[in-house]
């Protein structure tokens, strides 16, 4: 590009979110400033180029300056980083601009040859991730949630137990409450300096959310890949990035797809997902992200695509048993876990596992007999009072122990409750675990 | 003289060039930006402008980028070396790239051109030839990789020489033919040919006879799939597709295996690279990769290389038929290539059929599900190409566009449910919803029952028929009680369980239990089917579930022992034991 760049003065077209002018040597996906708002190109048709305008056209009049800047979204990278807060343009929130080496956000994708299979575990010390739905490094998975449940604290509780280098957070049309919270939760645990943040409000137009995936990611391919650091991607909300998605797709008159929502949502969604990867030098990028639900509904196109593209997920789910929010071990999955478990933990882990679910699952059958009314058999009763201590001990997010302790507490569970024959695991494996009686 | 052009508009991945002279539809070009170049092919012509759409990201590109027609469609390069390779959609060979990033605008051979092979002639100087003949072959792994009359000869042509056995380049002439006109036409090892193009060096294309065995009792008892058949696999997320396709690529009985990752997870085609070296081929005892090609296009690669991926997946898998070779091509996910299909059809400003789909989806899904097929080779010799593709339906609903347009095309479909999915009873695949056309062919029916004895379809079929009275027998309990039903319905309900649990469901993550071989399909399939045929009077409901249970619990135990093992004995001595109670 050459340094110098004309000012333009005349928009031919405005829309709510675009505005069109006529002008020579735009590029595609290059960054401007159309009335001191930042703009990036989305279309050249001979001499005319439309751009959209992050933060909407409106009170921009059609004699407004327009100048190019000659490159696509970029991002300062260095230590300087970390333990700051950043606007979805990657400027400070909080003060003094950073330097660093500048690099262009949204970057290639990694050659599947030189990914390596994931296979360390990330622990958290929440049972019903570690035990049911081990995390593991280089995994994508998001939490499935309804809007009222408390995700972003146990996104936040999960980033400062799980063993990593680095956590950077993207947060799209966060409340200034969550972004506070957040903001406190990383202060108070002491580790701000591990922390980076890049940060969209509902304050700020819901189009500037599109910026902060790439953004996010950026940073982080710079601490794993240059730096092989160990790096925990946190994306909360992805429903309302598509949501911006369908609303810039809608206003460049494309033909929405199911849920109104635009044609590429799985190429878009899984751009961002699939930037988790294990690294052949050992880095990583690990991305835990939450996508809400419209009343549970996961049929809808968001969390549709998502399963597709995510290694599993994890659905919160208020159990009325306990009153605590628990992970449903029903349906939630990570699809990675059997990389690691009873590998890279205790090697009762997978059986363990198995039994308890089952076992949880008889006494949601028994329940569902209690309420149609049918008489309850001595099973019956013992596996709901099971249920309901697996749930408080283990299920429940706000348990934090170790994985072995989570293993000794399930077959302490086993013992109280059930024979030998009724958890009915490998009799070598049941004979070493077994608790002894006292 | 190449045809040149300057770009003149860019929406996405959708440029519009300015041509200054002929050029085709489908047409390859390069677009220079900087100093790399993007690969792109015409999609739409109209007046001197052509649209193309980029294989690349195309940030950056601005008008009058200079443009170069190739005078060429999307070609495959075919020769020996396929094997065991890892291509992008576009067939860069992604394991000779060196970047850990797959950096834009770079493109390498898909064939080590410096390679040399021991090569066999297979005909004389004088004889006449066609496309597809066989001039020779080079030992390729375990396989005679056979050096043919390219594909895009027409008409006789005489063999004016052909090289001794030997060691010869990739790149050396090893025969030389001339057409009737007299025009010689030198021949390499190596052929390019379109890959959207059917490739229709073959004699005849039959109606399928015989049966492509995958190790799946759901799939080989049930509802068999025909060598040279079509079949598809739609389910919801977490219903185990990928798991069920990867144990037909281990296991299927087929002499090449070719496996389209189109627009799916990275991680899991990592897990293809790393297990399949490491595995063992059932039928040759051979390294699995060794039989493998492995087209890679993932989710976050660009998206309009993804069509490309599965139709270079299928010319590949015809390049080997043409060779006589019995070839399983597996697609994962054909709805993003329908995706893929439905962003351009988009940018294009098309008007849109359902759910924003092109029109004319139907229409190429089943041109492309009808290269498949089972073919005699101009030689009189047979091979084949298998064709299996699995679709994701948005919420997992059944009635969208890409299912019900594969549902017209496929003659097999393998419906993978959320329910048995949520109760653990893999292969999730719904006995009464999933069918086969081919138990209607009479010649697949023929082959059937010469392989498993008179009277096997009609022995599927009445299987089906437990299945479904069980179901029925089942919802009669649900709504009435237990014990308000005749105990009869309940022996119903549990005969079409003993089906479920003993042939229907398969535990893939065990070595015994994962691959069931036909006998041993045969055996289990004819034993649990006399007993379904038995009559047994039990005094109450719990007598006869707790009866069934013990059966299928010994019945498990023989899917997971050794076939014929002293520990399988053992098993079947006691099923004996259980059966002699209610004689």
């Amino acid at each position: 590009m050459s340094a110098f760049q004309k000012t333009y003065t005349h928009l031919t077209a405005l829309t709510k979110a675009t505005v069109t002018l006529k002008a020579t040597g735009a590029a595609n996906d290059e960054l401007a400033k159309v009335d001191g708002r930042l703009a990036q190109v989305v279309k050249i048709n001979g001499n005319e180029v439309t751009l959209q305008v992050f933060e909407g056209t409106n009170g921009i009049p059609t004699n407004a300056e327009v100048e190019f800047l000659g490159h696509s979204p970029m991002l300062k990278v260095s230590h300087e980083l970390c333990g700051r807060f950043f606007d979805a343009y990657g400027h400070p929130l909080d003060g003094a601009d950073i330097q660093g080496e500048e690099r262009e956000t949204g970057g290639p994708t990694v050659n599947p040859y030189k990914r390596k299979q994931p296979s360390e575990l990330i622990p958290t010390g929440i049972a019903g991730i570690d035990l049911n739905n081990t995390l593991v490094s280089g995994q994508k998975i998001p939490f499935f949630a309804d809007p009222n449940q408390p995700y972003n604290q146990v996104m936040a509780m999960v980033a400062l137990r799980a063993d990593v280098d680095r956590i950077i957070l993207g947060g799209m049309g966060l409340t200034n409450d969550d972004y506070l919270f957040y903001r406190n939760a990383f202060d108070n645990a002491g580790v701000l300096d591990k922390i980076v943040a890049f940060v969209n409000t509902t304050d700020n137009p819901p189009v500037e959310r599109l910026l902060v995936p790439d953004m996010a990611l950026t940073a982080a391919e710079y601490f794993a890949v240059d730096n092989n650091e160990k790096v925990l991607v946190l994306l909360t909300d992805m429903t309302l990035y598509a949501d911006a998605l369908a609303i810039v797709s809608n206003r460049m008159d494309q033909i929405p797809s199911k849920d109104s929502m635009p044609g590429s949502l799985y190429s878009d969604l899984a751009k961002i997902y699939e930037k988790a990867v294990q690294l052949p030098s050992g880095g990583s990028i690990t991305i835990l992200a939450v996508t809400t639900l419209n009343g549970g509904d996961i049929t809808h196109a968001v969390p549709d695509n998502t399963g597709y593209i995510t290694e599993g997920q994890l659905f919160l789910r208020n159990d009325s048993e306990i009153g605590k929010v628990i992970i449903d071990p029903f349906r939630s999955l990570s699809r990675l876990k059997q990389l690691v478990a009873g590998k890279k933990t205790r090697r009762d882990h997978p059986q363990v596992m198995n039994a308890a679910i089952r076992l949880y699952a008889d006494a949601a059958n028994a329940k569902t007999k209690l309420e149609n009314g049918f008489d309850l058999s001595d099973y019956d009763n013992r596996a709901l009072a099971f249920a309901k201590d697996y749930s408080e001990r283990l299920l429940a997010i706000d348990v934090n122990i170790p994985i072995n302790e989570m293993l000794d507490t399930a077959w302490k569970l086993f013992a109280k409750y059930f024979s030998k024959s009724e958890v009915a695991i490998k009799e070598e494996i049941m004979n070493e675990f077994w608790p002894k009686a006292e | 003289m190449k045809t040149t052009g300057e770009v003149v508009g860019v929406i996405a991945n959708l440029v519009t060039v300015k041509t200054f002279g002929p050029v085709a539809q489908n047409e390859i070009c390069y677009i220079e930006l900087g100093n790399i170049r993007l690969m792109a092919e015409v999609i739409k012509i109209k007046g001197e402008n052509a649209f193309v759409q980029v294989f690349e990201s195309t940030r950056g590109l601005g008008i009058g980028a200079k443009v170069e027609f190739q005078g060429n469609m999307l070609e495959a390069t075919l020769g020996p070396g396929i094997l065991t390779r890892i291509y992008d959609g576009l067939q860069n060979d992604l394991k000779a790239m060196e970047d850990v990033f797959l950096q834009r605008g770079t493109y390498n051979d898909p064939l080590d051109m410096n390679s040399t092979w021991e090569f066999t002639p297979l005909c004389n100087v004088g004889d006449i030839v066609v496309a597809g003949n066989w001039l020779g072959w080079v030992p390729e792994g375990w396989l005679e990789h056979k050096i043919m009359v390219p594909f895009k000869c027409k008409g006789q042509y005489k063999v004016k020489s052909i090289k001794e056995k030997g060691t010869y380049k990739i790149t050396d002439t090893i025969a030389v033919i001339e057409n009737e006109e007299g025009e010689e036409l030198p021949v390499t090892m190596i052929q390019k040919w379109p890959v959207k193009v059917p490739v229709t060096a073959f004699t005849s294309k039959p109606r399928p006879k015989y049966t492509l065995e995958t190790g799946i009792r759901a799939i080989d008892t049930f509802n068999p799939i025909a060598e040279g058949g079509t079949g598809f696999i739609p389910g919801p997320f977490g219903a185990g597709k990928t798991v069920l396709q990867h144990a037909i690529s281990k296991q299927a009985d087929a002499q090449v295996i070719i496996i389209a990752a189109c627009g799916e997870r990275a991680n899991e085609v990592v897990e293809t690279f790393v297990e399949f070296p490491e595995l063992d081929d059932p039928h040759t005892g051979r390294k699995l990769m060794e039989r493998t090609v492995i087209i890679a296009n993932t989710s976050n690669m660009p998206v309009s290389a993804r069509e490309a991926s599965v139709y270079t997946a299928m010319t590949i898998g015809e390049y080997y038929r043409a060779m006589g070779y019995k070839v399983l091509l597996l697609a994962d996910s054909t709805s993003r290539w329908a995706q893929a299909l439905r962003e351009m059809s988009n940018r294009l400003e098309e008007l849109p059929g359902q759910d924003a789909f092109p029109m004319d989806l139907s229409a190429i899904i089943s041109e492309f599900y009808a290269r498949a097929g089972y073919v005699y080779l101009p030689n009189g010799k047979t091979g084949s190409v298998t064709f299996l593709g699995t679709v994701s339906p948005a919420g997992g609903n059944l009635k969208e566009p890409v299912t019900e347009s594969t549902k017209k095309a496929a003659r097999c479909f393998y419906a993978l449910q959320q329910s048995r999915a949520d109760s653990k009873r893999y292969p999730a695949i719904d006995p009464l919803e999933s069918y086969s056309k081919y138990l209607e062919y009479e010649e697949i029916q023929k082959t059937l029952e010469e392989k498993f004895g008179a009277g096997w379809t009609e022995l599927v079929t009445r299987a089906k028929t437990y299945v479904q009275r069980g179901k029925e027998a089942n919802e009669q309990i649900n709504i009435l009680g237990d014990d308000s039903v005749p105990v009869e319905y309940h022996d119903r309900f549990w005969k079409s369980e003993l089906i479920d649990f003993v042939i229907l469901q398969q535990d893939s993550f065990d070595v015994t239990d994962a691959n069931c071989p036909m006998e041993r399909q045969k055996m289990m399939f004819e034993l649990v089917m006399s007993i379904c045929d038995g009559k047994r009077d039990f005094k109450d409901f719990e007598e006869c579930s707790s009866y069934y249970k013990r059966l299928i619990n010994t019945l498990r135990q023989m899917n997971y022992s050794e076939w014929k093992s002293e520990q399988f004995d053992k098993y079947m001595n006691q099923v004996n034991d259980i059966l002699n109670e209610k004689k």
